[in-house]
C-alpha cells in the first residue's frame, strides 16, 4: 500500500496525464520530494524559489488542510489520501 | 466586438488564452481578464453610458463579453442612498448606503457577477452551470440558469438558512448539500470541476465572473455624480469584492471618467471568520484559513482566495479593517433597518457595525463621503434577528383590546 496523491489539472502534464498517482514518504515534504524523482519537474510548481510552498497552492491530508496540521511537515502515512488543489476558487 | 486581449496571472503575469481557465499552470496564481484600455477608451464615454438602459451592461466594454450580453439583462444599477438619518445617528456628514438588497432577480450582489458568468458560459458553449456558494450566488445561478434555459447544479454547506436554501429550490436546480463547510465544499467542487465539463460560475469561469463586481463601484462613482467617494466600507468573504470596487474606480480614473482616486478602502469581517482583517490587523503576508463561526454565513469563508489581494488594496488605499461580533451585527441590521427603512442580511450586519465602529474609534473621518456596501437581503436570514426584534402585540378583534394595550405608549 502507498499514499494515493490526487494531482490536479495543470500538473497531469508532468505525470503522464495520470490525475492520481501512488507515492511514499513520512511528511508532505517528503512525499514531494519522491513525487520529484518520479515525476522531474513538479517540485518546483509546489515551492517558490525561496524554497516556499507556493501560496496559492491548497494541500489536503484526508481532506485536511496542512495549514490546520503541520504545514509540510505534516505527517503522512500508507492508506492516506492526498489531494493537491491550485488557488481554492469561490466565494 | 471584443474589448479582452486574453487572460493573464495575477502573479508571474504568464498570458493565456481567453478560455475556460482559472488558474496559472506554472505557479497557480489566479487569472485575470486583460483588456485593451486604449480600444475601450475610444469607444466608451461618460455620455455614452448616460444614454444606455439602468442596468448593470451600460458598461459592458469593461466587461469580460466578446457578444452581446444574454443574461442579467435588469440586473444592477441599484439605489446609491443618501442615509441622512443613519448620518445623524453616527454622527457624519455624509453617508452613501449602496443597496444591492433590491437587486434584481435575487436580490443580492451575486445577480451582477452572474449575468456576466453566464453570458460567458454561453459563449463558451456550455450547457450546464454550478456552483459553489454560502448562499446568494446558489439563489442567483439557480434563478438566471432557470431564465436561460441552462441545466444547474449548486453546492451549499448543509448548514444553511432556510431562506437561502428556500430561494434556490424554487428555480428547481439540482441542490445538492455538503455535510460539511463552504470551504469543504469549495475544496469539493474544485475536484468535481476538473472532473465534469460544466462552467462553475466561481472555479472555470472565476476571471470572468469576478469581474461583473466591477460594477458595483461603477455605479457608485457614477451615480455620485462622477466621483469617487473618500471611503468605502466593504464586506469580505473570498475577498474579491473589494478587490474590484477598487479596480472599478481605478479604470473610471484611468478612462478619465472621475478624477484621481482618492478612497480608502475598509474590509469587514465577522468576528468568527476573520481570516483577512486578521491579515490586516497583524501586518501579515500571509492569510492563516480559519474555521468560521458565525452568524454571517455568507461571509464565513475560511479559506478566501483573493484573500491577498484584498488585504493589498485595503494597504494600498490606505484603509484598515475591523471586525464585529455575532451581537454587533444583529444591532447593526436593527440600526440600518430602524434609520433607513433597508433590511439586511447578516452580512450587512457585518459591513454596517464595522462602519460605525470605525467612525467611532475615529479611524473614518466624520466630515468626508462614506459610502456602506450593503449586498443582500434581511429577509433571506430572518433566524438571525427573530428572537431579537420583539413581538407583535396580540390582541382580540376589539376597540378596548387595542386601547389597553397602547395606553402610556
Amino acid at each position: 500500500m502507498a499514499i494515493n496523491v490526487r494531482i490536479p489539472t495543470p500538473l497531469q502534464k508532468l505525470t503522464k496525464n495520470n490525475a492520481e498517482v501512488e507515492c511514499t514518504g513520512s511528511t508532505i515534504r517528503e512525499l514531494i520530494d519522491n513525487l520529484e524523482k518520479e515525476y522531474p519537474g513538479l517540485k518546483e510548481r509546489f515551492y517558490d524559489e525561496g524554497g516556499r510552498l507556493r501560496r496559492f497552492i491548497n494541500i489536503y491530508v484526508n481532506e485536511e488542510d496542512i495549514r490546520f496540521l503541520q504545514k509540510d511537515n505534516t505527517p503522512v502515512k500508507d492508506g492516506d489520501e492526498v489531494s493537491i488543489i491550485p488557488a481554492i476558487a469561490g466565494g | 466586438m471584443s474589448y479582452v486581449k486574453g487572460l493573464k496571472c495575477r502573479e508571474c503575469s504568464r498570458p493565456y488564452p481567453k478560455h475556460a481557465l482559472y488558474v496559472c499552470e506554472y505557479c497557480f496564481g489566479p487569472l485575470e481578464v486583460d483588456y485593451d484600455y486604449e480600444k475601450i477608451k475610444h469607444a466608451l464615454t461618460v455620455k455614452e453610458i448616460e444614454s444606455r438602459p439602468h442596468n448593470l451592461w451600460r458598461y459592458r466594454e469593461l466587461l469580460p463579453i466578446d457578444g452581446k450580453p444574454t443574461d442579467g439583462l435588469d440586473s444592477g444599477f441599484t439605489p446609491l442612498i443618501r442615509a441622512r438619518n443613519l448620518a445623524k445617528v453616527l454622527g457624519v456628514k455624509e453617508l452613501y448606503i449602496k443597496d444591492d438588497s433590491v437587486s434584481h432577480p435575487t436580490l443580492s450582489f451575486k445577480d451582477r457577477v452572474v449575468a456576466v458568468a453566464l453570458s460567458k458560459a454561453k459563449e463558451f458553449g456550455f450547457d450546464t452551470v454550478s456552483c459553489a456558494s454560502t448562499g446568494n450566488l446558489a439563489n442567483s445561478v439557480a434563478a438566471q440558469a432557470a431564465i436561460a434555459g441552462l441545466k444547474c447544479y449548486i453546492f451549499i454547506p448543509a448548514d444553511l438558512e432556510m431562506g437561502k436554501v428556500v430561494a434556490t429550490l424554487v428555480y428547481h436546480p439540482i441542490l445538492v448539500a455538503v455535510e460539511g463547510n463552504y470551504d469543504q465544499v469549495n475544496r469539493l467542487c474544485s475536484e468535481i470541476a476538473t472532473k465534469y465539463k460544466w462552467a462553475f460560475v466561481n472555479i472555470n469561469i472565476r476571471p470572468y465572473y469576478a469581474e461583473g463586481s466591477k460594477t458595483y463601484g461603477y455605479e457608485i462613482a457614477e451615480q455620485l455624480g462622477w466621483r469617487a467617494p473618500r471611503h468605502v466600507i466593504v464586506p469580505c468573504a473570498g475577498g474579491s469584492l473589494i478587490t474590484k470596487i477598487w479596480k472599478g474606480l481605478n479604470e473610471f480614473h484611468k478612462l478619465r471618467f472621475i478624477d484621481k482616486v482618492e478612497t480608502k478602502m475598509y474590509a469587514a469581517q465577522a468576528s468568527g471568520c476573520a481570516p483577512i482583517v486578521t491579515a490586516i490587523k497583524e501586518n501579515s503576508e500571509i492569510i492563516k484559513p480559519v474555521k468560521p463561526h458565525t452568524i454571517a454565513k455568507s461571509l464565513a469563508i475560511g479559506n478566501p482566495a483573493d484573500g491577498i489581494y484584498a488585504v493589498g488594496v485595503v494597504k494600498e488605499s490606505g484603509g484598515c479593517a475591523e471586525d464585529v461580533s455575532d451581537e454587533e451585527i444583529v444591532e447593526a441590521i436593527k440600526l440600518l433597518a430602524s434609520t433607513e427603512g433597508i433590511f439586511t442580511e447578516t452580512a450587512g450586519g457585518v459591513t454596517m457595525g464595522v462602519a460605525k465602529k470605525l467612525i467611532e474609534q475615529g479611524k473614518i473621518p466624520r466630515d468626508e463621503s462614506i459610502v456602506v456596501c450593503i449586498t443582500g437581503n434581511g429577509l433571506k436570514t430572518q433566524e438571525a434577528v427573530y428572537e431579537k426584534i420583539g413581538k407583535p402585540i396580540k390582541i382580540k378583534p376589539n376597540l378596548s383590546a387595542f386601547e389597553e394595550h397602547i395606553k402610556g405608549r
